[in-house]
């Protein structure tokens, strides 16, 4: 589903990601782990078709990234860790917005599902502004899967969350992994990242340095695995 | 009621999209503004200042007040649709909006068209509330005639075709709110030239003709840089 | 630590022989005009100083479609170039033009195309100048750089031409009345020869700034890389 080769990304002279080699399969649940500064967030907005590779090759669901990114963006939903809402608009109208973005059909019932999947029927009405973060982040993933998308990636998403809105968080985000989603997540929160992720790759120093399944590790070895993997 | 299965998103329509998104982006900001009214407040307060302090700095009698009527006004719209610019575009980039408008599956340049159709909107209300305060306060001749009306739409879009590219561009420097206005000063001059002789025309009651070059330029300007924006645009996003 | 190429060497040898020569050649070699007398010797380093930095100009936009077209950052080295000595040559320009307006039209100043266009063609620079301080990404600031450009080329000749039908409506000018009469003369053979020789010599100067600026350029890309190798 999601195929990187040699992925190099520079900013002028300074190197973050340096031939990076990644690949997702349909239906499996990534946590991409690493510490500050490793390249997260910029490979995630590679993926996301925001950021053009300055080497390699990204493909995703079969279409190459950057020339094809129109038709990876109609198959992708990313949640970040800003909300990408309009405050001055109810929980609504951003769905609807965004819905016409996309161009899709039968918005309002589409929408309904939508609001209702995320719990947030109740305050459709009302501005985002008077929504706490853990409503806006809930919003941010519903307006993420308003088009359907195969795959998903969401950096850092529990960011700034309490602990009732992580909770929230950790049962959308496995009722998406059940639909059969793609997901990569980016994350510091290893515990939660254990939890729901079917694989934990290890990000650092521009590369994957080391990858492995949930079955392989169990439970309670991940912070194990994770310090072994940035020690090497 | 649909299950939230995947599909092979055939819950699509396919191909052309692009007119829908221009109008969704441009309803979006003008539905925001209406709640908030905060850019419209700011740009309005701004312009009814300025035309205040020009009549107390510029003690001028009736007749050469005409004359400058046309000057005042469009230094007015200038000032204040750099206003408008900077907030418009701020409003994407500090909430990350902007990066959900890049995430569409269309055509960047629809994002463009819809961003300068709103700023073209509150500019042009702006436009529709200061020129009635300025002719109940001053009481010029011949103010709301038709060719004056249509210089300043003209005059409008040019300025707003070019700002709303330039304004893209200064929300990602560090010294976002100063520069706009030094970017877009100076391309925009055969704007600012071209409406107040042809607004001097109309309001003087000139003959057409003379007012014909002014009006020419204007169009060629408004084509060639709706034209240049639109190409340019993409560049300005990409990452 | 590179020293300088011996081409380049050469080079500063050689304009500064030019420069020299050019000077001689306005101020003795040149016939006294009849009606202007000595101040119009400033002519020659004026119209020279225009033309190279119009031609600069010209450059600078031509290297920014490069630059957009290839993405290699050395096009974007040198359209910084050929701004920054552009922007200085035409400074040098508008004042010998309004040292030489003062004695002939009576005033330092005055709003006719060419000075006007030239006056906005110098903001045009200094606003590229500061849209480049505000921006850190090295390849963003190159893309807006060379945008800027080719907006800033679109629209001056619209500039010019606007001011143009002002001046045919009014063609009397705030305080130097039949100016554009005044302003003109008659070129003697001789004239042309300097004319042209100072062009020849300010361009030499131009390319001789220029590659000295584009070495100063590589040289601090240079401490650069290498201060990003200490920090890492």
């Amino acid at each position: 589903m999601i195929i990187v080769k040699k992925l190099v990304k520079r900013f002028g002279l300074k190197t973050v990601l340096r031939g990076l080699d990644f690949a997702v399969e349909k239906g499996e649940f990534v946590a991409l782990l690493g510490p500050n500064g490793a390249g997260k967030t910029t490979f995630l907005r590679i993926l996301a078709s925001l950021s053009r590779p300055s080497l390699g090759m990204v493909s995703i669901a079969g279409y190459a990234l950057p020339d094809q990114s129109a038709a990876v963006r109609r198959r992708l939903g990313v949640v970040s860790h800003m909300p990408l809402l309009y405050g001055d608009l109810t929980a609504e109208e951003n769905l609807q917005f965004y819905g016409r973005m996309y161009n899709l059909p039968d918005l309002s019932v589409r929408v309904d599902d939508v609001l209702e999947m995320v719990g947030l029927s109740a305050r459709r009405r009302d501005l985002v502004r008077t929504f706490s973060r853990g409503m806006q982040q809930r919003l941010a993933i519903g307006r993420a899967v308003l088009h359907d998308p195969e795959v998903m990636l969401f950096d850092e998403p529990y960011t700034g969350l309490d602990q009732d809105a992580s909770e929230m968080l950790d049962g959308v985000l496995r009722r998406v992994a059940a639909e059969g989603r793609t997901v990569v997540m980016t994350s510091h929160d290893l515990a939660r990242a254990g939890e729901l992720a079917s694989r934990f790759d290890i990000l650092s120093r521009g590369v994957i340095a080391a990858s492995a399944s949930q079955a392989s590790l169990g439970k309670g070895n991940l912070l194990d695995f994770y310090k072994q993997a940035l020690g090497a | 009621m649909t299950e939230n299965s995947i599909q092979n998103t055939p819950a699509q329509r396919p191909g052309g999209n692009y007119f829908g998104a221009v109008l969704a982006v441009a309803w979006k900001d003008l539905a925001a503004e209406l709640r908030s009214r905060e850019l419209l407040s700011a740009m309005l307060i701004f312009a009814l200042l300025v035309i205040l302090i020009f009549n107390f700095s510029l003690q001028l009698d009736r007749t050469t007040r005409e004359s400058v009527t046309a000057g005042v006004l469009w230094v007015t719209f200038a000032f204040a649709g750099t206003l408008g610019l900077n907030r418009s575009m701020a409003i994407e980039k500090d909430r990350g909006c902007l990066d959900g408008l890049l995430l569409a599956p269309v055509d960047r340049s629809a994002i463009y068209f819809g961003k300068a159709i709103s700023n073209l909107a509150f500019m042009l209300i702006v436009e529709a509330i200061v020129l009635p305060v300025y002719f109940v306060l001053y009481n010029p001749r011949n103010f709301f005639n038709p060719g004056f009306l249509g210089v300043i739409l003209l005059g409008s879009i040019g300025y707003v075709a070019v700002g709303t590219l330039l304004s893209t561009m200064a929300v990602q420097a560090r010294t976002r709110d100063v520069l706009l206005p030094i970017l877009l000063f100076p391309l925009v001059i055969p704007v600012l030239v071209s409406a107040v002789q042809a607004s001097m025309g109309f309001l003087s009651g000139q003959p057409f003709e003379e007012i014909l070059p002014w009006l020419n330029l204007l169009l060629v300007y408004d084509v060639i840089f709706i034209a240049a924006a639109f190409m340019a645009f993409d560049y300005v996003v990409e990452e | 630590m590179s020293t300088q190429p011996r081409a380049l060497i050469v080079l500063n040898v050689v304009s500064v022989i030019l420069l020299a020569a050019a000077y001689y050649a306005s101020l003795v070699y040149a016939p006294l005009e009849a009606v202007m007398g000595q101040v119009q010797r400033l002519f020659y380093f004026h119209v020279a100083t225009a033309w190279v930095g119009m031609i600069g100009f010209v450059l600078a936009a031509v290297a920014g479609i490069a630059y957009l077209w290839k993405k290699d950052l050395k096009w974007d080295a040198i359209s910084l170039a050929a701004v920054e000595i552009s922007l200085i040559f035409f400074f040098i320009a508008i004042v010998l033009g309004s040292i030489w307006a003062r004695p002939i039209w009576g005033t330092w100043w005055t709003w006719e195309p060419r000075l006007t266009t030239a006056a906005i063609l110098q903001m045009i620079y200094l606003a590229y100048l500061l849209l480049r301080q505000g921006i850190e990404d090295p390849e963003k600031r190159a893309r807006f750089g060379a945008i800027y450009t080719l907006l800033g080329g679109i629209s001056v000749p619209l500039t010019f031409v606007s001011i143009r039908i002002f001046r045919s409506i009014h063609p009397v000018v705030i305080g130097a009345g039949g100016a554009e009469a005044q302003g003109s003369f008659s070129m003697a053979p001789v004239m042309v020869q300097v004319m042209l020789f100072s062009i020849f010599a300010f361009s030499v100067i131009f390319v001789t700034l220029f590659w000295h600026r584009m070495r100063l350029g590589s040289l601090e890309s240079r401490v650069e890389q290498l201060k990003l190798k200490v920090m890492q």
